[in-house]
């Protein structure tokens, strides 16, 4: 796995955190711009958690990872904590694998 | 964020509140370090991107991309962009604490979600929102590097992903980072937006790519919100 890219993302993440510390006020009222702020993580992990549950190399499948995601949102609901929903749908996918032979 | 009378919290409380949300940090930086490992990523490029990126969706991201086949480039771009955010929280802490120029320097990287929640609930003063800043940056800082070695650590005696389900774990854990961002209807309808281009264009696009045309969403609801 490349070093390259590990140190290149961590110093962008850094530069990105320092210019808000060095930026003007006044770029701060424009609202486009703070509401693009927040609404990018969104987007991103509402996107990320999508192609990690149905994406299999440009295949789009059903499998235990929906029955997990499910299992967590249940979790979620139920004011679990982060690493309850996790481990509920990893354990959710493992059963239905081990014992209903779900891919 | 609605701030909460600051006398209502001594020195020692603060500290005390910054302790559980670092612990609490700290178990989803078991989750990272066990699927960093699963990606193939060593134990130092885990720790280093614990130490040095320090900022839990953008390392999710970073590890999971490439896992799934993407490039390096849109890898760091998906990371970067999810980053953009504290760019945003280092404005709201500099006016807040209103640090010299040093100050900024190391603050800076201790921008994150947890720390900059914290500082808010102080913005009557000044002190405190510096010492909730603080304590609660540093202690994040810490517990989540801890959790980050424990994880891979555990991970390494795992030989089978999908026989324990930690690929099922990862989508359910992004989905954990979203769902508690999802409390206006701008966000509820940004997240719509970008799953249907995400999985639109995962048969088509190499993997990663999609991810990043899935952020025009947010583009997109702004630009709208800001008519």
């Amino acid at each position: 796995m490349s070093w390259t890219g590990v140190l290149a993302v961590s110093i962008i993440a850094y530069l990105t955190k320092l210019s808000g510390m060095l930026v003007p006020q006044r770029i701060l009222n424009k609202p486009y711009f703070s509401q693009l702020a927040l609404l990018l993580p969104t987007a991103l992990l509402a996107a990320l958690t999508a192609v990690q549950v149905f994406g299999d190399n440009k295949q789009l499948v059903l499998d235990a990872r929906l029955a997990g995601l499910l299992a967590g949102a249940i979790a979620y609901k139920l004011k679990a904590t982060f690493i309850v929903i996790v481990i509920t749908a990893a354990i959710t996918a493992a059963l239905l694998r081990l014992f209903l032979g779900f891919n | 964020m609605r701030p909460i009378p600051p006398r209502a919290l001594s020195p020692k409380q603060i500290t005390l509140d910054a302790i559980s949300i670092g612990l609490a940090t700290g178990t989803y930086g078991i989750s990272f370090g066990a699927i960093s490992s699963v990606a193939g990523f060593s134990f130092w490029q885990t720790q280093t991107l614990s130490l040095l990126l320090f900022s839990g969706a953008s390392q999710f991201a970073y590890v999971s991309v490439i896992a799934a086949g993407g490039s390096v480039t849109s890898a760091i771009a998906t990371a970067a962009l999810l980053g953009v955010r504290n760019g945003l929280y280092g404005m709201r802490i500099a006016q807040l604490l209103i640090p010299n120029l040093s100050q900024r320097v190391w603050y800076a990287h201790l921008t994150i979600d947890e720390s900059t929640a914290m500082a808010n609930r102080f913005d009557q003063s000044q002190q405190s929102a510096k010492r909730a800043f603080l304590a609660t940056g540093i202690s994040v800082f810490v517990f989540w590097n801890i959790a980050t070695a424990l994880g891979f650590l555990l991970a390494q005696s795992i030989t089978s992903p999908e026989i324990i389900g930690l690929d099922a774990a990862i989508g359910a854990g992004f989905f954990a980072l979203v769902a508690p961002r999802l409390t206006t209807k701008e966000h509820k309808v940004t997240a719509l937006i970008a799953v249907a281009i995400a999985i639109s264009f995962t048969p088509v696009l190499p993997a990663g790519v999609p991810i990043l045309l899935a952020a025009l969403s947010a583009a997109l609801i702004a630009v709208r919100g800001g008519k």
